[in-house]
């Protein structure tokens, strides 16, 4: 399983929770028929409540592993411009975790406990931060596709029907175009610098595209939890439907920073109104899901380190909070 | 090992406007969930003042006996300006 940026899709070999659409009750159904939002305290589905911690969680731990890639680079940011905007784009990825985490807790749930099902591998996170950042360029690379993608699944989220959710959407994508546009200049400056330099754009384009497409899920044929997603108002574009329009807003942009896109099939149709383009090899995706990706093993040992190094920083902040209470008590009595 | 308690986080973006709503998040105490605050829900100036409440203080109405607790007030349309008619050509009324 794994949600994508806001996308909710699974390994064919994995199973997804099967609602049982019978037994709504009707409090739920009048809400989504007259597009209200649900809040935490209605009456939900239980399957709609397993639907929505499983992909909010998920999203969450996208937002949070996704911050190793570019973290890679901090520290050898090509200038102190970059590298203050790459911190402070890193920063955001963390607080967008912290937005959706808080988002699932709503729905009755630990973030302690979605924290140890993503260690111990029982909740996946987005594919696409399994792949190496190999060169500077593939920090441009991320923040224009894969942020551009992020951008493209997430934005519909905000009318998405789970209340807490749609509003940490919100603030997620007015902090999401910084980011792409951060991903563009670097790709931009690059081309327009030296050959090598302009090569080595080209490389981390031609590393990165797939992937991106990717990211946008299975195609519908194969895509069997959408219809319940989209009947349930939380899904409210289908995969194919995305991806396209991801293609259309991306190929120009290539364009204008005189970069090409790896395949030789993409042209403009005239009579579909859209941009054509080839085939996406999920095989490749659902390897990487299940664990074959570059760089999955090592994203996951870096999570899990950081969170055991700082146990020791959640104790002495709950020893000092209880010092500080028992002073408190003291004095009052 | 303890988890943190879970705040709830209000934000006065203008000086004028009410605290709004924002989201929730853990801290050990109250001052760092301010200082948490600050940086999980203001890091592009979104506020001149916080506040941070425990989610556990907070007491809130039924969704389930929202119908009967909000009734009260549906049928006294008498409450609003537009129940009450005016005579032609009364002004500043
Ligand atoms: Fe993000
Ligand atoms: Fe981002």
């Amino acid at each position: 399983m794994v949600g994508v940026y806001g996308n909710d899709f699974t390994a064919p070999d994995e199973t997804a929770p099967r609602p049982a659409t019978g037994d709504e009750p009707e409090t739920f159904r009048a809400l989504l028929e007259g597009e209200g939002r649900v809040e935490p305290r209605d009456d939900l589905p239980d399957a709609y409540r397993r639907t929505l911690v499983r992909q909010i969680a998920q999203h969450a731990h996208s937002e949070i592993i996704g911050m190793q890639p570019e973290g890679n680079w901090i520290s050898r940011a090509p200038s102190l411009r970059r590298k203050a905007i790459l911190m402070a784009k890193v920063q955001d990825e963390a607080g967008h975790g912290l937005y959706l985490y808080a988002a699932a807790e709503t729905l009755g749930v630990d973030r302690a406990d979605l924290l140890d099902q993503l260690h111990s591998g029982r909740q996946k996170y987005s594919s696409i931060f399994n792949y190496p950042t190999l060169t500077w360029a593939d920090v441009g690379a991320i923040g224009w596709l894969v942020d551009g993608a992020a951008i493209v699944n997430q934005v519909p989220l905000c009318r998405c029907s789970y209340g807490p959710y749609a509003r940490a959407m919100i603030r997620v994508c007015k902090e999401e175009s910084f980011h792409q546009r951060q991903g563009f200049e670097i790709l931009h400056t690059l081309s327009h610098g030296t050959p090598a330099q302009k090569a080595m754009a080209q490389d981390a384009v031609d590393r990165y595209w797939w992937p991106s497409l990717m990211m946008f899920g299975p195609p519908d044929d194969d895509s069997p939890n959408s219809a319940q997603s989209m009947a349930w108002g939380i899904k409210r574009f289908s995969n194919d439907d995305l991806r396209q329009r991801f293609v259309d807003m991306t190929v120009p942009q290539a364009e204008a920073l005189g970069l090409t896109l790896p395949d030789p099939e993409i042209r403009w149709n005239d009579e579909r109104g859209h941009y054509d383009f080839g085939e996406v090899d999920f095989t490749e995706l659902f390897e990487v899901i299940k664990g074959n990706g570059p760089c999955n093993a090592e994203r996951m040992a870096h999570r899990v380190r950081a969170h055991e190094d700082g146990a020791w920083v959640r104790e002495a902040a709950n020893a000092y909070a209880d010092k500080q209470a028992a002073r408190a008590g003291a004095d009052v009595a | 090992m303890r988890d943190w308690p879970l705040w709830e986080v209000f934000v006065r973006s203008r000086r004028g406007l009410s605290h709004v709503h924002v989201g929730s998040l853990h801290a050990p105490d109250a001052e760092m969930a301010l200082r948490n605050a600050r940086d999980l829900y203001t890091r592009r100036q979104e506020g001149v003042s916080l506040w941070v409440v425990p989610a556990a203080e907070i007491v809130a109405s039924s969704p389930d006996e929202a119908d009967a607790f909000f009734d009260p007030a549906a049928d006294k349309i008498y409450r609003h300006p537009t129940f009450y008619d005016v005579p032609e050509g009364v002004e500043h009324l």
